[in-house]
């Protein structure tokens, strides 16, 4: 039994629509807490600041010393001497400090990639952790975002903007700490001058980020149309579509270019206002420097090197403020992808788990009931009990919910309430092995992985020998089709089995389960693209096949359900009618109609 | 690469030059105001700071209201070269970006269908996405790029003018400073392509594995997917750690420079100014200068590392601009006059062989000497799908194509419907040859229905009419296509929006709204390609006997059922890309291949 996990606001967690009035902070923390990696390597991250900001500090206080104390605003006064001496500290510093600098980078990328690669995993493996509901719910497109181009977002801030959030705000703070030595008033001065700038740099930015979202929204109906363009190319030629995709494309493409042109208008913005502030900020340290120079203690090196540090401070708070985007754009990747890996799984393994005994399998449904989280209920409160080596044949109409049934027995869902028992033992308690060892569901769609035919066959069970290979071709009698393709076995399947036709990828799915050799083979449809003649001659080799075990086939043609020993009929999520054929068929109902039906579309 | 790289730059600007030339404009005045902050810090300081401090009489507060007028005053006209700069070449990125993504569009709709059943749709939408950015990235330094040329032009101006000595210490530090961008540049080149190469491998592989993921699930595999991921993410990591590395130790170096400058420039100036060659201020002017150059001197080695990016990027967006796109034919060009009624259909001698698909983009990454993922090998398999076919069908005949698996019945179809070029032999609709046809005209005379059905992203309504709907043909097409039923319990009706995150149909649903957009063009010939697998057998026959009842139109079905087979008048029987057998169904039957195909399911099931 599972209930849907659901946060403490009582709002429901899905793996696709992640919770956007999450702070960042909130996400930062839930994000380090997620990454074992990042948290090693915080002590190093404050050294590399502190590094990196010495170094550049140094030039400043270089000119003060040298001005004041080295007499370089006299040339009567020059003190060589000192002035090499301070040259020679200097250099020492900057040499110390681009070594440290360049030490703890190193470690910081290693132990940054550490954590996008544990991220990455972590949220592809939770993907294929995620029931069959989830998958139904979840555009794959979603999915694979979370473990690509989000990462990637991630990765883009890492190497960039993460070095600038370690070192400038040390900057910042050194440049302050530098002035306030001099002078505390000027300091002051200098920060209340700054700190309008903040503010408005904000906000600024905030019409930024809105931009940047439309932005974003735009760049995904572009690649809409574009991926229309390319995936239903055969049908806009043959409906001469071309000039209706060539608008949308048009426009898409235009919007792209103009919600990038707004954001890029704040964009330029930014950058310069911390300049324009930093100016009056030396203006007024120049007049109230000069004034009252008396007053404040200073010396002429020291007003010429807070001036110097004026011109300089904008430099990093403006780079900070650029950055914060690119922040903004990482936190919220982030965010999505820890909402992804914090998902219930809905389906989880028991750990060890129980182990079925080999051999055709009884089955006893009781009171199942399953509904998808969009769309209501397919099953509700089905009951069936079948005994081991029987041959089920399931019918009814597309959302009877045959299929969704035929999941539930190999557990891609588990039911909302009611249970599944395979040999007496619930299959929720089975562990992951045996219950691959004992169910074998051949689904409908036989999508097939960009490698050989043989390999694709070897998925179904890798440890086989090619004997068994072979065994498992001849038992479907399926060698003649092998011997057709160019290369035999060895022949490329190609991008989702696309060198193979339909029906020939439903062939390569059928060996593969034949290979398998479960207690429980389920056959989703799974000749209904083959052609006539072979899928005759396959329905004699699937009867051998089934010896010895259960087999449920959902069947797509009347001959599937004459020749089974029992007749399972769906109609609306209910187990409507179930027997044999020759009992079913004289009892008025959905079946009588159904065999009436076509037995007069096939046999005019 | 960097010719290449210019020679890029040279290209795009060229495709908008006014964008490109006001920011270059702004770059100018940018780097101008950084040279002329520094001499007003210079001067400020010669002339307001020290004389204050030496015995504090001769400063008037005018000659510091002087100061702080210039100061300001440049930084005004250095932020607005700034504003200008950026805001025109994000311009120009974004306008080079719109023209070369509408030069793919014209080519992805404009190329005949042979060109996308070789090429990869993956990599066609990565050529409008990633790619595109790709090959302008390079556009974003430039004039920041040309700013710090400028920059460095003036700069050296404005040290000789200061000292000699000094300015050697900068004719020595920038140069230096470029060589060592340079090889940091080419250094990072291999990595960086092979992270690019690995980011797009890693995210085919999450591609493949999640549309699998039924499968996964079902043959256990999702810890052996784990590996496969895990693998190539941890190729990924090891390109970045390697590039993060070597940025490393460059990022120090580059850091470091500018601040020994400096300390270099601080010695010397204490020897001049002992020699009264120079003044203090002329001292923190160079200081300054030195401080404010650092950032553009890594801009443009930021530069010099997307060249090899964007180059390799353009260069994949020319392999889809090498092709070239087919001229339209002009009214000139034959036309049918059949008039409305049904169309005659010749085929003669059809023999058609499928192009090879290329695989992956190989050659771009060996091009950078790198190799990511072996993928594999070609199928070179040239044998003719169909060989030298022929039959006819007359009009308002409805014929069936019947074969077994790989026949060749799909690529028939699409011959038949000017989809693709036959190799040789002709298809001829009223004795006028399909494969010259004006498209929009053939696309009036022949309708065909796909196997696999396309929806696009829209209404019911848009699916069907691609255009502005005429209702009650709507209507009609959608009644005889039986999907009446289905598309008025959708909560929008035929408004209802389909596609992946609109409404869920079934697959027998979405082939009848295929099959009502065939129906509502009122073609003269229709072409079914199994177009009703999906549909149960009792409408498959409503619909069937709907199109012989309603509609005036020849049909070319491929069929698997023996209903739909009986219902045709003739059979066309397809057998390893030949024509095995024409005429009627009953007499077909002795032909014994035929008939162990067509009865093959009431064997089965007696």
């Amino acid at each position: 039994m599972t209930s849907v996990p659901v946060r403490p606001d009582g709002r429901v967690v899905t793996p696709y629509d992640p919770d956007e009035s999450e702070g960042a902070w909130s996400v930062i923390r839930r994000g380090i807490k997620a990454s074992p990696p990042l948290r090693r390597g915080l002590g190093l991250t404050a050294a590399m600041g502190v590094s990196v900001a010495l170094g550049q500090l140094a030039v400043p206080v270089l000119i003060q010393q040298a001005l004041d104390s080295g007499g370089l605003t006299e040339a009567n006064e020059v003190d060589i001497d000192a002035v090499t001496r301070l040259v020679a500290i200097v250099v020492g510093i900057v040499v110390l400090a681009a070594f440290a600098n360049w030490r703890t980078q190193r470690r910081l990328v290693s132990r940054a990639e550490e954590t996008l690669y544990h991220l990455r995993t972590t949220a592809f493996a939770k993907v294929h952790r995620l029931s069959v509901a989830d998958h139904n719910d979840t555009s794959k497109g979603v999915l694979l975002a979370r473990v690509s181009s989000d990462v990637e977002a991630l990765a883009q801030f890492v190497n960039w903007g993460f070095f600038i959030w370690v070192t400038n705000p040390v900057l910042v703070l050194g440049m302050f700490c530098v002035l306030a030595y001099y002078s505390v008033p000027l300091a002051l001065v200098v920060a209340l001058t700054l700190a309008p700038a903040v503010p408005l740099m904000r906000w600024v930015q905030r019409r930024q980020l809105a931009a940047n979202d439309l932005h974003r929204t735009a760049v995904g109906a572009m690649l809409g149309s574009f991926s229309e363009a390319v995936t239903g190319a055969a049908v806009i030629r043959a409906y001469g579509a071309q000039d209706r995709q060539a608008n949308f494309l048009r426009r898409s493409i235009d919007t792209r270019y103009r919600t990038k042109i707004r954001a890029n208008r704040y964009m330029a913005l930014v950058f310069v206002i911390s300049d324009l502030f930093a100016s009056l900020a030396f203006a007024l340290v120049l007049i109230i420097g000069v004034r009252y120079r008396d007053a404040l203690g200073l010396g002429a090196g020291e007003l010429v090197a807070s001036l110097f540090l004026v011109t300089l401070i904008a430099g990093p708070i403006s780079t900070l403020s650029e950055v914060l985007d690119q922040t903004q754009s990482a936190v919220s990747a982030w965010r999505k992808i820890l909402h992804l890996i914090d998902a219930a799984v809905d389906v989880a393994d028991p750990e060890p788990g129980l182990v079925a005994p080999p051999g055709p399998v009884r089955i006893e449904v009781e009171n199942l009931v399953f509904s998808y989280r969009v769309g209501g209920r397919v099953l509700d409160g089905v009951s069936v009990s079948i005994p081991p080596g029987t041959n089920v044949a399931v019918v009814g109409e597309t959302g009877s919910g045959k299929t969704t049934f035929a999941k539930m027995l190999c557990r891609l869902a588990d039911p909302d309430t009611g249970s599944i028992r395979l040999n007496g033992i619930e299959l929720s308690e089975l562990s992951a092995a045996s219950r691959l060892a004992t169910v074998r569901m051949v689904p409908q769609d036989g999508f097939l992985f960009d490698a050989s035919v043989g390999e694709n066959i070897r998925f179904g069970r890798p440890a086989a020998s090619d004997a068994e290979l072979d065994a498992a071709i001849d038992l479907l009698e399926l060698r003649w089709w092998i011997d057709r393709l160019p290369f035999g076995l060895a022949s490329p399947a190609g991008e989702r089995g696309g060198n193979l036709s339909v029906g020939e990828r439903q062939l390569v799915a059928l060996i593969r389960a034949a290979l398998a050799d479960p207690g429980l083979l389920i056959l989703d449809e799974a000749t209904s693209a083959v052609d006539p003649e072979t899928d005759a001659a396959l329905t004699a080799a699937i009867r051998r096949l089934s010896e010895g075990r259960t087999l449920i086939s959902i069947a797509h043609r009347l001959a599937t359900a004459e020749s089974a020993d029992t007749v399972m009929v769906f109609d609306r999520g209910h187990l409507a009618q179930i027997g044999s054929h020759a009992e079913l068929v004289v009892q008025p109902g959905i079946y009588a109609r159904l065999h009436r039906a076509w037995t007069g579309a096939t046999r005019t | 690469m960097l010719g290449l790289g210019v020679r890029l730059v040279y290209r795009m600007y060229r495709m908008h030059p006014v964008a490109a030339s006001i920011a270059v404009v702004g770059s100018l005045i940018t780097a101008l105001g950084i040279v002329g902050s520094t001499i007003v810090i210079g001067r400020v300081t010669d002339s307001v700071v020290l004389p204050a401090f030496d015995d504090g009489s001769t400063v008037t507060s005018s000659d510091v209201l002087w100061g702080v007028a210039a100061v300001i005053a440049i930084a005004v006209v250095r932020s607005a070269g700034t504003v200008m700069r950026r805001y025109y070449a994000g311009m120009t990125t974004q306008q080079v970006e719109r023209s070369l993504r509408e030069r793919l569009s014209r080519y992805y709709l404009g190329l005949p269908m042979e060109f996308h059943q070789r090429s990869m749709a993956g990599r066609l939408i990565a050529h409008a996405d990633n790619d595109t950015m790709m090959a302008t990235h390079v556009l974003d330094p430039v004039p920041f790029t040309l700013g710090v040329v400028f920059l460095m032009v003036f700069a050296a101006i404005s040290l000789v003018a200061v000292d000699l000595l000094v300015a050697s210490v900068a004719l020595l530090i920038f140069p230096a400073m470029y060589v060592i961008n340079r090889i940091y540049t080419s250094q990072v080149e291999r990595p960086t392509a092979a992270v690019q190469a690995s980011v797009g491998r890693v995210s085919a592989i999450a591609h493949e594995s999640f549309d699998g993921a039924l499968v996964v699930k079902t043959l256990g595999r999702a810890h052996d997917e784990e590996v496969r991921f895990g693998s190539a993410s941890a190729r990924l990591r090891s390109f970045r750690v390697q590039v993060g590395n070597i940025r490393a130790v460059f990022e120090a170096v580059l850091d470091a420079m500018p601040s020994l400058g400096i300390a270099a420039v601080v010695l010397i100036g204490a020897h001049r100014i002992r020699a009264g060659a120079m003044t203090p201020g002329e001292l923190v002017q160079v200081t300054s200068l030195f401080t404010l150059l650092s950032f553009p001197m890594r801009v443009f080695g930021y530069f010099l590392e997307m060249v090899p990016l964007s180059v390799v990027s353009h260069r994949r967006l020319q392999t889809v601009w090498s092709e070239s796109l087919p001229e339209i034919p002009t009214a000139a060009e034959p036309r049918i006059s059949g008039g409305d009624g049904p169309a005659r259909l010749q085929v003669a001698d059809l023999t058609y062989t499928y192009p090879t698909v290329a695989r992956l983009d190989d050659a771009d990454e060996a091009s950078l000497g790198v190799t990511v993922a072996p993928g594999p090998t070609d199928v070179n398999d040239n044998r003719p799908t169909l060989t030298e076919v022929s039959f006819e069908v007359a009009e308002g005949e409805i014929v069936a194509i019947v074969g077994g698996t790989g026949a060749g019945k799909s690529t028939l179809c699409s011959l038949i419907a000017g989809l693709i070029e036959p190799s040789s032999g002709t298809v001829e609709i009223d004795g006028v040859s399909v494969a010259g046809l004006d498209p929009t005209h053939r696309t009036g005379q022949v309708a065909l229905v796909f196997q696999e059905s396309f929806l696009f992203a829209d209404s019911i309504a848009e699916n069907i009419a691609l255009g502005e709907p005429d209702h009650r043909r709507l209507r009609h097409a959608i009644e005889i296509a039986a999907a009446a039923g289905f598309v008025d319990e959708l909560p929008d009706g035929v408004y209802s929006v389909v596609g992946e995150r609109g409404v869920t149909l079934s697959g027998g649903q979405r082939q009848r709204i295929a099959l009502a957009r065939a129906l509502y063009r009122r073609p003269r010939l229709i072409v079914l390609d199994d177009a009703t697998s999906a549909v149960d057998p009792i409408i498959e026959q409503q619909i069937l006997a709907a199109l012989r009842s309603e509609l005036d139109v020849t049909a070319v079905i491929v069929a698997q059922r023996l209903s739909t087979i009986e219902l045709a008048d003739r059979v066309v029987y397809l057998d390893g890309g030949t024509v095995a057998e024409v005429g009627i169904h009953s007499e077909l039957l002795s032909h014994p291949g035929y008939r162990a195909l067509v009865e093959a399911y009431q064997e089965a099931a007696v």
